[in-house]
């Protein structure tokens, strides 16, 4: 418990002296770009290429599962427009996305605190986290809701593909399901919470890099911890997030 | 100049720096020296800020290190420059983006003229040649001479070497002395060395102290090391065969002579 607290107390103290003033602002936005190319458009691929499986997978379970005759077959594109918006493109995307960003950025600041590259900073005189961590936080919190609206885009247009190529339900239905009872403000919902999630990652990952001590084996183990952290914040979060903005 | 006075430190109560206390001159190469564990690196973290001592001061040109505002530390960690152990060059930046960085971060100059800067620093180390390549791309003799353009692109006051030898073969280790030797004068520096390197010791010490067991063992420059009564000293000097037979050998033209 102790130890958590100190911890908690570290990470604070991290993210004071993270978010701050930028010492030269063109630097800033120069390192900003770089982590959205390498945070947020490397991992487009990845996101479209899970998405467009998810979605097609829902469909098929959803239609399987519903036999009922009094249950519309349009209900199979409801939910699974439903399933996709809510939960999977915000939560179920970031913890993938909390193994491949998240691990990226621990490893990638872990390293260079062993070769003593945030050493070399500090020495300069430059604010080191503030210089390394909030670019990062930034571009990934800024560039989630892109890689959470291709979700839901790729999403739905898997179940569509699977609607348009086999007879579990028409693509007639289908379209009608997915524009059926629409509400806006899950979209507002799911990026909102895409962004939190987005801060947890960046945030947790940078946390345990910039910290780490010793060597090549110290760096795995914090990659390996920045996941697993990343991971219990985002649910315990998307429950309170789910709890404040839709109950 | 800088000047230490009674710097101690001790980790969960063990004591590993005690009572020390020298001064480092200016435009002279000045040696650290110990066996590994006796706390040199510890003694060169305290100096430039890394770690904080328990106790004691330093002064650098009178100002005093522990206790300066933000802005004022700041503006002293822009006259230093740190040659570390691994040379900690940006993975990536290229080795121009390397020497580059201080400037971009720190001055006002407009891009062509940091450009230029960080090439005339690049050729003061004759690494003209080099400068789009990444560090991985380099050889670890190399990597050492971009980190010390690196650390000497802002004109620096003081530089710091952390075994700068280290992982290099014997000829590119004088190179590198040399080079830093040369840089100390050029730019009038205060150049603080950690080393164990005795070749390092007898080409560049202009003046050196022995840390020995957290303690300030012995002080004095290259010419009297050899001849030096203290124990410790020549059991570190000496544990080469080689400074044992130049020993032996200076003994026997002594009595012969």
């Amino acid at each position: 418990m102790i130890k958590a607290l100190h911890d908690f107390g570290e990470y604070v103290l991290l993210m004071y002296r993270t978010i701050a003033v930028p010492e030269r602002w063109s630097v800033f936005f120069k390192q900003t770009l770089k982590e959205i190319f390498k945070l947020g458009v490397d991992s487009l691929w990845i996101v479209i290429f899970i998405s467009i499986f998810i979605g097609a997978v829902i469909t098929i379970q959803v239609s399987l599962k519903i036999e009922s005759p009094l249950i519309p077959d349009f209900t199979v594109g409801y939910i699974g427009r439903e399933i996709v918006i809510l939960e999977f493109s915000s939560t179920i995307m970031c913890l993938i996305l909390a193994g491949k960003v998240g691990s990226n950025i621990a490893s990638e600041l872990g390293t260079m605190r062993v070769t003593e590259q945030i050493d070399a900073l500090d020495i300069m005189g430059v604010n080191s986290a503030n210089f390394l961590i909030f670019p990062k936080i930034v571009a990934f919190v800024c560039f989630i809701p892109v890689l959470t609206i291709f979700s839901m885009f790729f999403g739905i247009m898997g179940g569509y593909f699977i609607a348009w190529s086999s007879e579990v339900i028409t693509s007639a239905k289908y379209e009608f399901g997915i524009q059926y009872w629409f509400n806006a403000y899950y979209i507002t919902y799911t990026i909102v919470k895409s962004m939190v999630f987005a801060f947890i990652i960046s945030s947790i990952a940078s946390y345990f890099g910039y910290n780490v001590r010793g060597g090549a084996l110290q760096v795995g183990k914090a990659s390996t911890n920045s996941v697993v952290m990343s991971s219990v914040f985002i649910l315990t979060s998307d429950l309170v997030m789910t709890h404040l903005m839709l109950t | 100049m800088i000047h230490v006075e009674n710097i101690n430190k001790s980790f969960e109560g063990k004591e590993i720096l005690k009572n020390i206390s020298a001064v480092f001159d200016e435009g002279k190469t000045n040696l650290v020296i110990g066996r590994s564990g006796s706390g040199k690196t510890v003694f060169m973290k305290i100096l430039i800020g890394l770690l904080f001592p328990d106790s004691g001061e330093i002064l650098y040109d009178q100002r005093n290190f522990i206790s300066l505002r933000r802005k004022e530390l700041k503006k002293l960690r822009t006259e230093m420059g740190m040659l570390f152990q691994g040379s900690a060059l940006f993975d990536s930046m290229t080795v121009l983006e390397n020497v580059m960085f201080p400037l971009d971060m720190f001055t006002k100059d407009r891009k062509k003229e940091r450009e230029q800067r960080a090439r005339f620093c690049l050729e003061r180390v004759n690494l003209k040649e080099a400068s789009d390549l990444y560090p991985s791309e380099i050889s670890g003799g190399m990597k050492k001479r971009v980190a010390i353009a690196r650390a000497i692109a802002l004109n620096p006051k003081y530089l710091f070497c952390d075994e700068p030898n280290s992982g290099l073969d014997p000829k590119t280790s004088l190179i590198i002395d040399d080079l830093i030797r040369d840089i100390t004068l050029e730019y009038n520096m205060t150049t603080i060395i950690n080393t164990h390197d005795m070749n390092s010791v007898m080409n560049i010490g202009e003046k050196i102290i022995f840390i020995n067991d957290g303690q300030k063992e012995w002080e004095g420059s290259k010419d009297q090391i050899m001849s030096s009564s203290n124990k410790e000293l020549n059991d570190f000097v000496f544990a080469s065969d080689l400074f044992k037979r130049v020993k032996k050998m200076e003994n026997t033209f002594v009595n012969e002579g």
